[in-house]
């Protein structure tokens, strides 16, 4: 009757080759032979799998394994499909000419069967995610605003002396993000004021204008840069750790401990963190104004050919006391929102490792994007307001 | 000792989201008892814990303590409650930020009265009772596991705890300080009066210490028996307990 031979290329001993045999009308024989392992090359099971699909007739299938020298997963990976492709086929598969080794794993496989429900395989449509999506975000805002509600309640509870915080987290967390933040923000805030000087300065020249830099720099920077700036490097710098200090805890059960003792995370953990926070901001901010005033005195008084008291009294005439309180009134609201995205991404951070890392990025996220937010719609109430 | 059951609970339903883990519970646990949660991995043992001591809040049904209850009490006697418990988690969980001495000082120094020296005494105190005197200004990290362990049981039994809950107290110790551990789990139970609730599946602390326990069933997704677990070793005529209880060798024969 017919028989082929898929023989792969390899000319080393103990090649693996599979001989597809029929030696009776209902009957296929898969005759495998040499060393089935990881690293060489083997027959594929889409030969078998075709000769049991295409051969007319065939009711049974066997194993001829005698030439077989050596097995090792790849070969009971290539014995479970053609058994599972034959098996599908309604074919009586005769297992007996297969090594007992590889009969017993295989059964051991099969032992328990895969899990139906695990829902893996069809995914949902893509109407159904962007459903599902817009859900999810809703849920997200819901909450937010649940946490910056428990939060409020707590502030509340703080101001009537029910609450407990630690004086030593709350002086820790103010030197955190108070004093430890300096650095950075001189560093950034300097360099703002350097490119809005410079953004300027090309433009006014043309108009002999250049003095009016100092009004640019002066009102850009108390208004909006000097708390937007330090807002966006707290977030990435405060509103993070908060996040992977929390997700850390509830890895640990060091929430759940804090709970069973009556002692609430929200009091406890978020509380302290909260306030340093709100309280730190607007000094920062103050202090990236300063800098960033001096970055445009710097381009002024080097590039522009400024004088310094010139720039100074120029500056001093621009900026009055409404933007400097506009910019730390925003330095304090997002200050709250960085706070309150670091925490709730860490309190609502799951049981693992991956799930801390997950946890300090959607912190940063959704700290930037709720200090955009809040920015443009206090702009907008400011304006209103004529502030 | 009182006659009254000291923890009752009542056809209590466990589920994450839609997802049951166990359904129709109903035991009680004796004043002094060492009571044992029981059965194979992923049974939700752990979870039945979370919700004695009102991590989880269950999806039907109640938990009573000395006949108050738990879930439908409001939230100060909750806390009140919660006072009266000691839970060592199944790592220690002790707070990362703080030392030894710091972690078992917190909660004195947030629901006591005591000066700052007095606390001092009492965290030395407890920390000699768990071995672990002299370790007072190490953090979490520079200690082992097993160390950690104890020092969670220290800070547990800070507050004088009338009700003691272990998470798989022997999870991760050689057999040693398994031992160990279950011989101070006796010896403070008969010394403070406490009751234990334990979750394990080490048949050997089972046996040793257990005198009552609750078997769940992962298959069945609710409890399969209630009583010593020595008794149900000998008597009991549901398979899948037998099969537990005697590694295997008696019950069904499926493995």
């Amino acid at each position: 009757m017919s028989a082929h031979t898929v023989v792969p290329e390899q000319s080393v001993q103990d090649t693996c080759a599979m001989v597809i045999d029929h030696p009776a009308e209902d009957l296929l024989v898969l005759r495998l032979s040499g060393a089935w392992r990881i690293g060489k090359a083997l027959p594929s099971p889409d030969v078998a799998r075709q000769a049991i699909n295409q051969t007319p007739g065939v009711r049974r299938l066997a194993f001829d394994t005698q030439g077989v020298t050596a097995w090792d997963s790849r070969f009971l990976a290539f014995a479970g499909q053609v058994i599972t492709e034959g098996t599908a086929r309604q074919l009586t598969v005769d297992r007996s000419g297969l090594p007992a080794g590889v009969r017993q794993l295989l059964d051991l496989a099969a032992a328990v069967p895969a899990r139906q429900d695990t829902g893996a395989g069809v995914g949902p449509s893509w109407l159904a995610r962007f459903g599902l999506g817009g859900i999810a975000f809703a849920q997200n805002a819901i909450a937010m605003l649940a946490f910056l509600g428990e939060a409020a309640l707590s502030v509340l509870m703080l101001l009537r002396g029910k609450a407990r915080v630690r004086r030593i987290d709350f002086l820790q967390f103010l030197q955190d993000c108070g004093a430890q933040a300096l650095p950075i923000v001189t560093l950034i805030s300097f360099l703002v004021g350097v490119i809005l000087a410079y953004v300027g300065a090309i433009q006014l020249r043309q108009f002999g204008a250049q003095i009016y830099v100092a009004d640019l720099v002066g009102i850009a920077m108390t208004r909006e840069m000097g708390a937007m700036m330090t807002a966006i490097i707290m977030a990435g710098r405060t509103g993070a750790a908060f996040a992977a200090q929390l997700g850390t805890m509830q890895v640990n059960e060091e929430i759940d401990a804090l709970t069973t003792f009556g002692m609430p995370p929200m009091q406890f953990l978020v509380l302290p963190r909260l306030l340093a926070l709100a309280l730190m901001m607007p000094l920062l901010t103050l202090y990236a104004d300063l800098l960033g005033i001096l970055g445009g005195a710097t381009v002024g008084l080097g590039l522009l050919q400024l004088g310094g008291v010139q720039y100074y009294l120029r500056t001093a005439a621009a900026v009055d006391l409404h933007d400097l309180s506009a910019g730390l009134i925003k330095s304090i609201v997002f200050g709250i929102l960085v706070a309150i995205a670091g925490c709730l991404r860490g309190m609502e951070c799951g049981r693992s490792s991956a799930a801390v890392g997950r946890a300090a990025t959607a912190a940063v996220v959704t700290g930037i994007v709720s200090i955009i937010v809040s920015d443009a719609l206090l702009t907008v109430v400011f304006d209103l307001l004529g502030f | 000792m009182t006659d009254g059951p000291c923890i009752a609970v009542q056809d209590l339903d466990m589920a994450y989201g839609d997802r049951v883990i166990q359904r129709n519970l109903t035991f009680t646990v004796n004043r002094g008892d060492i009571f044992i949660i029981m059965g194979g991995s992923g049974c939700g043992k752990s979870t039945l814990l979370r919700s004695m001591v009102g991590l989880l809040p269950p999806a039907r049904g109640d938990v009573a303590y000395s006949g108050q209850s738990f879930w439908r009490a409001d939230p100060a006697v909750r806390e009140r409650l919660l006072r009266r418990f000691g839970i060592l988690y199944q790592a220690g969980a002790l707070w990362s930020s703080m030392t030894l001495a710091e972690n078992v000082a917190l909660p004195l120094g947030e629901f006591t009265t005591l000066r700052p020296d007095e606390i001092r005494e009492l965290v030395s105190l407890k920390l000699a009772l768990v071995g672990l005197a002299g370790y007072e200004d190490f953090y979490p990290s520079e200690i082992s596991g097993g160390m950690r362990k104890r020092a969670g049981l220290a800070r547990a039994l800070a507050l004088d705890p009338d009700i003691l809950f272990f998470d798989e107290p022997s999870a991760g110790l050689d057999p040693i300080s398994s031992r160990r551990l279950d011989d101070l789990i006796l010896e403070l139970r008969d010394s403070l009066g406490a009751t234990v609730v334990i979750v394990t599946h080490e048949l050997a602390s089972i046996f040793a210490i257990g005198n009552n326990a609750v078997f769940l069933d992962a298959a069945t997704k609710t409890m399969l028996a209630t009583g010593d677990p020595k008794v149900l070793r000998a008597e009991s005529t549901i398979p899948t307990v037998r099969q537990f209880l005697t590694r295997g060798e008696e019950g069904d024969g499926h493995a």
